[in-house]
This record gives C-alpha cells, structure tokens and sequence, in this order.
C-alpha cells in the first residue's frame, strides 16, 4: 500500500492485531457470539458492521466542530442508528433469508460499542481520512475474529463451510459426529476465549 | 461553548436529515422488501405442506410453478363450509373477520393436506406461522414460524428444524374426536407419559418457556377456528374444493 504512509497504514493494521476491538478491547462481544454459527451470516454481518463504522466514523469526524459537546454522543447515536437502519433495509432487499437469520442483530449494531467507542474516541478529534481508516481497521478487526469463530463453529458443528459439505460422509459412517455445543452460544464462548489466548499470547499482551 | 440556540437547531437538523434520508430509502426499497416477504411467505406455505422442505434453495420461478401446481386457496366460514367468492386476495395472517384462509395441498388432483396460517404473541413479539394438517384431518403434517421477533438462539428456535420436526406426525384430536391441539412442554415430555397424551405434546425449548406458553395459547384458538371444517375432513367426508 505506497499510497498510505506509514501512520495511515498503522490506524487501519493496529486494530486488526495490536488493538483488537474484540480480542484486545473485549468489545462487540454480543454479536460476535451470536451471528456466528455460520460462515454466511458472519460474513454479511461483518459487512455490514464494517459499513457502519467506516460511515459512521467518516460522517462523524467531518461534523466533529460543529457538533455541539453537550449533545455529542447523542448525535453519533442519531448518525450510528441512521447508517444502521439503512443497513438493515438495503438487507432485507438484497439477501433477504440472511437478514432473517441475523435478524434483531443487525439493529442491534447500534448498540455495538465498538462503533460509538470509535466515533468518541477517534472521530471526534481525527481528520475524515484518518477516521475513515480508524473505522475500516476496527470493522476488519472486528470482521476476522467472527469470520475465525464462525469456521470453526461451522466446520465443527455442522462440518460444512458456507453450507458447502466439507466432513467427508465417510467419516461419519465410521462414527465422526458434529459436535453440538458448537452450534450453541457457548461453544463460541469457548472458542472466542481460545482465540484471544492465542492471540494474546502472540502479541505478548498482558493485563496490568 | 455552543450556545443552546445553536446546540436546538443542531439538534433538529440532525434529526430532520437523519428522518428524510430514513424515509425515502424505505419508500424506495419497499416494492423490493414486500415481493421478498411474498416470496417468503409461499415458501414457508410450501414449507408446511411439506411440498419442498426448504432445505434445498429452489429459484423463485420453480416455487412460484411448485405453488401454483400443489397449492389451493380457498376460504371457510365458522361452520366449516368452503366459501369460493370471497375476494382473491388472500390474507398472509390469521384474520379477525369469520372468514378463513385454508390453503389445500393437491397431488394429482387429490387434496392431501390443508395449511392454515397462526399466528399469535410470543414472549417479545407476534409468531406468524403456518400449520398443515394431513388429510385425515388431525395428523400434523408440518408447521413452520416466518416471521417473528424472539431473543435469538432461545425463543428464536421455533424455526429451527429440530423444533419444527418434532410436531410432524402429532395429532390435534383424541380418540373422541376433541380438539386438543398440539402442547408445548416445559423441557422435554416426561418419560412415563402415555402414549395418549405423548401425541399431543412437543417438547419445548430450554430457556424459552414463555414463547412456548404463547405458542400454546394462539394454536390453539387458532385450530378452534377451523374445528368445523377440520371435523368434516376427520370424518371423511372429501371437500369440493374451488379449481381441484
């Protein structure tokens, strides 16, 4: 990327490793739990995640001096709930089976902490550009943890991968059977837990 | 600092273009949301009559030609008679009017089941579904929920598979030939059950006790509408239904 010098390239980089909205900062918990039983609702939601929080972000942070203080949070509310409803419709009229199954949680985007987290903490006080990028870092950060749960809950408790077979019938013939707790919540409570103990482990982050 | 008339007009043009750019995407994307909530419905029909199982994505034009080639609409009164002239347009939901919306599977020109649609409150939202009953008039043939607003992954299984599946083959009527509907258990049926109690019952999903109760109560007020004519179908007798 020669078009991005080196600190724009860090606003988008750090929040895919070093500063993970989910793995590091413990955000967006809620639906990355839920949406993630498979590989297509996880991928749409990511989507639709990522849009919200470039736009919000972006919208955000050209507003930044003429929004009032005492009403800002307020404002990104409106913006964040605006972009979100949008999400939603254009949802319903693109792929509508798959915003059935992600049904309450696309609305429930609003109240995802990662984006009014993002719109007080960066937008407010960072150039459009900058902001554009803060969001798009923290929508692909957010973006490859659920995509990381959601194969391995698919692989694991359906053994398929965007509903393509993947487990050979022949294992199953020999006694292999999905594992169940995948397809529940908790099972992507185990694995998310897993993945920030990597992670962490990597990164070499540690709480103080 | 901002003074409070500027921070009231800030405010009212956030809210003023939040609102038009809202409404005119909704406006727009209407005709494109409906057509995919008809379509859905239809599926879900097909879905309950067990003419395809919706496992498998089909294209729109093969359910449109699957719907019209095993489905019939048709409505009946409270008495169970089959009323032919009433208006085409047929009602997604369960209406308040006297008239209801039956819609008939037929194989080769026999009626094999008839779906009617349910709907009722859950714990958070409506449940919109339909039921399809064989045509011995009491054997469950399949149900399915569409449309609802249930917490995800608790009363949002009502329609999951496993949930779904295990009312097929139950009945709504006993022995004496009285509308008992289908129950939703807390938990899983108890293992000492009777078998005569065991075919009315379903077991229920853990955590989501109170959709079930919903379930129960909208079934079976919703059954009690088409007792009629579901009793002169248990009793054999073959409906002339419109265009079969």
């Amino acid at each position: 990327m020669s078009l991005m010098d080196r600190k724009s390239k860090k606003t988008v980089t750090d929040p895919m490793w070093d500063n993970n909205p989910i793995s590091l900062q413990v955000l967006g918990i809620c639906s990355a739990l839920a949406v993630t039983v498979k590989l297509d609702t996880a991928f749409v939601m990511s989507l639709a995640v990522i849009a919200v929080l470039t736009l919000s972000n972006t919208i955000v942070s050209l507003l930044r001096n003429f929004i009032p203080s005492k009403i800002r949070i307020l404002v990104m509310l409106s913006v964040i709930a605006t972009l979100v409803i949008l999400a939603d419709l254009i949802l319903k009229a693109l792929v509508y089976d798959i915003s059935k199954q992600l049904s309450v949680f696309v609305g429930l985007i609003i109240t995802n902490c990662i984006i009014l987290g993002r719109a007080e903490a960066f937008a407010m006080s960072n150039p459009p550009g900058k902001a554009f990028l803060d969001g798009l870092g923290n929508g692909l950060g957010y973006a490859w943890i659920l995509m990381a749960v959601a194969f391995f809950r698919e692989l694991f408790g359906f053994g398929t991968l965007f509903g393509l077979n993947i487990v050979p019938q022949i294992l199953y013939q020999w006694g292999y059977e999905n594992n169940g707790i995948m397809v529940l919540a908790p099972g992507a409570f185990l694995l998310l837990g897993v993945i920030i103990w990597v992670q962490r482990g990597i990164s070499g982050k540690v709480e103080d | 600092m901002h003074s409070n008339r500027y921070t009231i007009l800030f405010a009212l043009l956030v809210c003023v273009t939040c609102s038009v750019v809202l409404a005119l995407t909704a406006g727009g994307l209407k005709p494109v949301i409906q057509r995919n909530e008809a379509v859905d419905i239809r599926r879900n029909i097909l879905r309950a009559l067990d003419i395809h199982d919706g496992r498998t994505r089909i294209e729109m034009d093969e359910m449109n030609d699957l719907y019209d080639r095993h489905v019939r609409e048709f409505f009946v009164d409270q008495q169970g008679r089959i009323q032919s002239d009433v208006s085409t347009d047929m009602p997604g939901e369960t209406p308040d009017s006297d008239m209801f919306p039956v819609f008939a599977r037929v194989d080769n020109g026999t009626v094999t089941g008839y779906g009617i649609p349910i709907s009722g409150a859950g714990l958070w939202s409506t449940l919109y579904g339909y039921i399809a009953i064989e045509d011995d008039g009491e054997t469950v043939m399949g149900i399915t929920f569409y449309s609802h607003g249930e917490t995800p992954g608790l009363g949002g299984e009502v329609d999951a598979r496993w949930f779904t599946d295990n009312f097929v083959g139950k009945k709504i009527f006993d022995d004496d030939g009285v509308l008992r509907s289908i129950t939703v258990v807390k938990g899983a049926i108890p293992p000492d059950t009777p078998e005569t109690q065991r075919r009315h019952m379903v077991d229920g999903i853990s955590g989501a006790t109170m959709t079930g109760n919903g379930i129960n109560v909208f079934l079976e007020r919703d059954l009690q509408r088409y007792e009629p004519f579901l009793q002169t179908v248990r009793r054999g007798e073959i409906p002339q239904i419109p265009g079969v």
